[in-house]
């Protein structure tokens, strides 16, 4: 008997085609796949590598199944290039902090660009850049995210796997403290009085910094449903200062919107309470 | 391990023999694994010697705060309960319970059957014994037992030490599982100057005990380990009121209380992951590339996961306040229904590893200043059928 | 209820048996049954299963599921599944196509009480792919037809094309069982009822309300009517009986996942007495 037509997906006969696209990054995303590297052979097996300039100067054209998409949108030929990309590509996926919420670059958001660019460069009429660093998802609808600065190797093969099985990828959404805690970490807020972010810090990095006495910085973004505003008034209340607070929170993942808007709220009181203000 | 509640004989172990202790468990092939100093706090980790202990130190614990600090004695067991519990070795973070091979005629699915490692626990509370037999109830004693934890349980010897301080998130004596160590272990020892009372509390303990270098215990012995005990009674001053409390609760479900503690719930899962009770995992699948090899690791999960309440159609506790709602009231009222026991046994982890000072005895009380009305119970107060 | 669980205490329950797909029947768009076999004929012969208990299927990378067995409890040999393509897993099993192989554990959770529903009156309640966990309680009670009164099957779906089984209604109706249907949203050519389920419940003439038992199965809301109405038409909630979902990963009470209140909906459930969860089914997020 054949099997029921609504219900069967077309048998995968072909190698699937990825893609890697740069935008405004440092290429460490990208890296991160050439750093597979007891993987890297299988993987170039079982995928076709169409289109990766990190690895390889030989390119073929679109369209690709899976696109891999590292860096955020700064200028206006990359906000019409990532048109062109979700166009060829069936399924996009944002790796990193850059492409997922702006990255680093968004500091920018808060500052003077054309400033930066009169600081930066002897000729600032010749660089053409947006006033805003923003997330790929921002310009185009994204099919998944690898969160991360850098994203991690593991998560990047559950991507990979996933493609090559046609099912869809799962990464973790809980927060940072779970690692922490399955990996035998004491919590270093607790026992040390470290502000840190692995309460409202989605997981993904298996809670590497905490291991070293340091307080997660929230390289991988907001977990699901961060509760930003009670941790910060709790680190406000414990000794922390909105000096160490801000800065923390607007960092790599300074505009995704859970850390952007916490960010902006410690702004503002550190503001009324330096004029005397009621916070 | 045969653990009866009789106490079948009692010694004077001399300080400088706790070694002796550890070397005759170690030489009988166990792993010992008790307090040591490690980032920040008294954890539980492999030791080797009593040198590994953290003589003369103390914790000094509060909601939200953890801080080691120096004794003015060299005591060994002078501290109370630290981040860690001693379910990361009977219920592991992470365990492969299964396993996947594809084959020319299919699958190969197969489940691990290696022994896991025989654990001597060196300093085992009276809130970690009951804990211990809230998992029990939990894992041994259903309809289904889980392998992993029935192997580690069942070649386990627990020497316990009774609590001779408290801290201020301590409230066993609410919960009515200790300080005392009554029962559930193998070896139990109270510190004393210049040693310890020792008390076997099974034939295997009995065992142990006899080939050790012990003294008769005198009088004076007895009645110094009496007043060390009974001060940790004393410096116990958190409470919860457990009467009637399960009713309480499942009268509460649409109680402001949860959204209030939402506003501070960072729905992290901190609290239970340090809870020596919560047993909640999930399974994932870990595979080559090919896909053809495949484990499935159990790891801890938490109720205070969104993905955790996953269906197809959507999350079914989507928000904060009824996560925080469900772990409370599964710990103090549902529990009781499930295994019929409370899932909390009062070793305050949950109050002092909250980053944001949550502390359940306070929820509690806050809720029991203002009940809903009971005449209209939003959930079944009755017994089942 | 019948829980299988007392005789379970000595098997592993994370080991899943190796299985196969031996048919694949398409039924209506995006569902399909899936009829598995052990691959092998030991385990076979010692499977039993009673009519509202589930089993989980496992595909190796890909995850695990849930899913009620929707045969005949007294053919075993073979265990149909009616499964929606709805994720990984399913979308997966899809693919597999007939001679693939996956894992079976189960099975579990509790069933339908029909050995204490014998002489009376029984009402049956599906919405969309809830009939496929009453299937085997058909089976069973038109195996065992002179042991009951008046038999009716009231099945809703949101269009035509979404009812089930619907090539078996005709033998249905000749061994006994009243099979009405009724659709949300009306498509060409159909001639028949249009509406929620409740209203074929309250049209229907019980001779006898206190000695008529009802079991329900489809989404939380639909059972939620139901069980309003059936106790309108003053059937006592001790013989209202609902098929409950959750999140399921272990499926024998040690994962956590499918708390509902106090219930295990596993080991518990998925089939409980309405009185046994009413008081939680009104809890918004529980």
């Amino acid at each position: 008997m054949n099997p029921p037509i609504q219900q069967t997906l077309p048998p995968i006969a072909r190698k699937q085609r990825l893609a890697v696209f740069k935008f405004a990054s440092c290429d460490g995303c990208q890296l991160s796949l050439l750093d597979c590297e007891d993987e890297l052979l299988a993987v170039a097996e079982a995928v076709e590598i169409a289109y990766f300039l990190e690895a390889s100067s030989h390119f073929e054209p679109g369209p690709y199944d899976v696109a891999l998409v590292e860096g955020s949108i700064t200028t206006p030929h990359d906000a019409e290039r990532i048109q062109e990309v979700r166009r060829q590509s069936r399924f996009l996926v944002t790796i990193g902090a850059c492409a997922t919420s702006g990255g680093i670059q968004s500091l920018k958001n808060w500052a003077d660009h054309q400033e930066f660019l009169r600081c930066v460069y002897a000729r600032p009429e010749y660089i053409s850049t947006l006033n805003d660093s923003t997330a790929i998802a921002d310009h185009v609808t994204v099919d998944f995210e690898l969160r991360g600065c850098p994203i991690n190797r593991h998560q990047l093969l559950e991507v990979l796997k996933s493609l090559i099985s046609g099912r869809r990828p799962r990464t973790p959404t809980h927060s940072v403290c779970l690692d922490c805690k399955r990996r035998g970490t004491v919590c270093v807020e607790v026992a040390q009085g470290i502000p840190c972010l692995g309460p409202i810090t989605q997981t993904g990095c298996g809670a590497i910094c905490p291991s070293y006495d340091r307080g997660c910085y929230g390289c991988y973004g907001p977990a699901a449903q961060p509760n930003c505003d009670s941790l910060t008034s709790q680190y406000l209340n414990t000794g922390s200062t909105h000096e160490t607070l801000i800065p923390l929170l607007h960092n790599f993942n300074a505009d995704s919107p859970p850390f952007r808007d916490a960010g902006n709220r410690l702004r503002q009181s550190a503001v009324l309470d330096s004029s005397g203000g009621r916070p | 391990m045969d653990c009866g509640t009789e106490v079948r004989r009692t010694e004077f172990l001399p300080t400088d023999q706790l070694s002796t202790l550890i070397a005759t468990l170690r030489a009988d092939g166990f792993r010992t694994i008790g307090p040591t100093i490690d980032q920040g706090a008294i954890i539980y980790d492999e030791i080797e010697s009593a040198d590994e202990l953290p003589r003369g130190w103390t914790d000094r614990q509060e909601a939200g705060k953890y801080r080691l600090e120096k004794r003015d004695d060299d005591a060994y067991f002078g501290y109370v309960v630290g981040p860690h519990s001693w379910k990361r070795f009977l219920f592991p973070p992470s365990a492969v319970v299964a396993t996947a091979d594809r084959g020319d005629a299919g699958w190969d699915l197969r489940t691990p059957d290696h022994e896991p490692p025989r654990y001597a626990f060196l300093g085992v509370r009276a809130c970690e014994i009951a804990a211990m037999k809230v998992q029990d109830r939990v894992f041994l004693e259903g309809p289904y037992v889980d392998p992993i934890y029935k192997k580690r349980r069942d070649a386990a010897f627990i020497v316990a030490v009774n609590c001779t301080q408290a801290a201020s998130t301590c409230f066993c004596t609410s919960m009515q599982t200790g300080p005392r160590c009554k029962g559930g272990f193998d070896l139990a020892l109270t510190e004393i100057d210049g040693g310890f009372i020792i008390e076997s509390g099974s034939a295997a303990g009995d065992d142990v005990l006899q080939r050790l270098p012990t003294a008769p215990a005198d009088e004076t012995a007895f009645a110094r380990a009496e007043s060390a005990r009974q001060q940790a009674v004393d410096q116990i001053t958190k409470t919860m009121d457990a009467e009637g409390l399960r009713d309480l609760l499942l009268q509460n479900l649409d109680h402001p209380r949860w959204d209030e503690v939402a506003t501070r719930c960072l729905s992290c899962t901190n609290c239970t992951m340090v809870c020596p009770t919560c047993f909640c995992s999930s399974v994932s699948e870990v595979s080559d590339l090919t896909g053809d090899h495949v484990e499935r690791h159990r790891q801890w999960d938490s109720c205070f996961n969104i993905d955790f309440s996953y269906m197809n159609g959507g999350v079914v506790r989507n928000g904060i306040r009824s996560r925080y709602r469900q772990w409370l009231t599964h710990k103090l009222a549902s529990w009781h229904d499930q295994f019929d026991t409370s899932g909390c046994v009062g070793c305050g982890r949950c109050i002092t590893w909250c980053p944001v000072e949550i502390d359940l005895t306070e929820e509690v009380a806050a809720i029991r200043r203002s009940p809903g009305d009971p005449s209209r119970p939003a959930a079944d107060t009755e017994s089942k059928p | 209820m019948t829980n299988m669980a007392a005789a379970c205490s000595t098997i592993d329950p994370w080991l899943a048996h190796r299985a196969t797909v031996d048919r694949m029947t398409a039924e209506t768009p995006g569902v399909a049954t899936y009829d598995l076999v052990f691959a092998d004929t030991e385990i076979a012969g010692r499977y039993s299963f009673l009519p509202g208990q589930f089993n989980m299927l496992y595909l190796p990378g890909v995850g695990e599921i849930a899913i009620s067995i929707s045969g005949d409890p007294a053919e075993s040999s073979r265990l149909p599944h009616t499964i929606r393509v709805a994720g990984n897993v399913t979308r997966e099993l899809a693919r597999l196509g007939e001679g693939g192989s996956l894992g079976l554990r189960g099975p579990f959770g509790s069933s339908w009480p029909l050995d204490d529903c014998r002489k009376k009156d029984i009402i049956l309640v599906a919405g969309g792919i809830g009939l496929a966990p009453l299937r085997p309680a058909i089976y069973g009670l038109l195996h065992d037809r002179d042991q009951f009164g008046q038999l009716t099957l009231l099945y809703g779906s949101r269009t035509p094309a979404g009812l089930l089984y619907t090539q078996e209604y005709d033998h249905w109706r000749s061994q006994g069982l009243d099979v009405q249907t009724t659709v949300d949203r009306v498509t060409d050519g159909w001639n028949g009822n249009v509406g929620v389920v409740t209203t074929l419940l309250e049209r229907l003439v019980l001779p006898q309300p206190e000695n008529t038992a009802l079991f329900t199965c489809g989404p939380e809301v639909m059972m939620w009517y139901t069980i309003q109405s059936a106790r309108e038409c003053g059937i006592p909630e001790r013989n209202l009986f609902v098929s409950l979902e959750r999140n399921m990963n272990c499926a024998v009470g040690l994962c956590g996942h499918c708390q509902f209140g106090p219930e295990f909906i596993c080991k518990d459930g998925p089939v409980f007495r309405y009185d046994r969860v009413a008081s939680i089914l009104k809890v918004h997020d529980l």
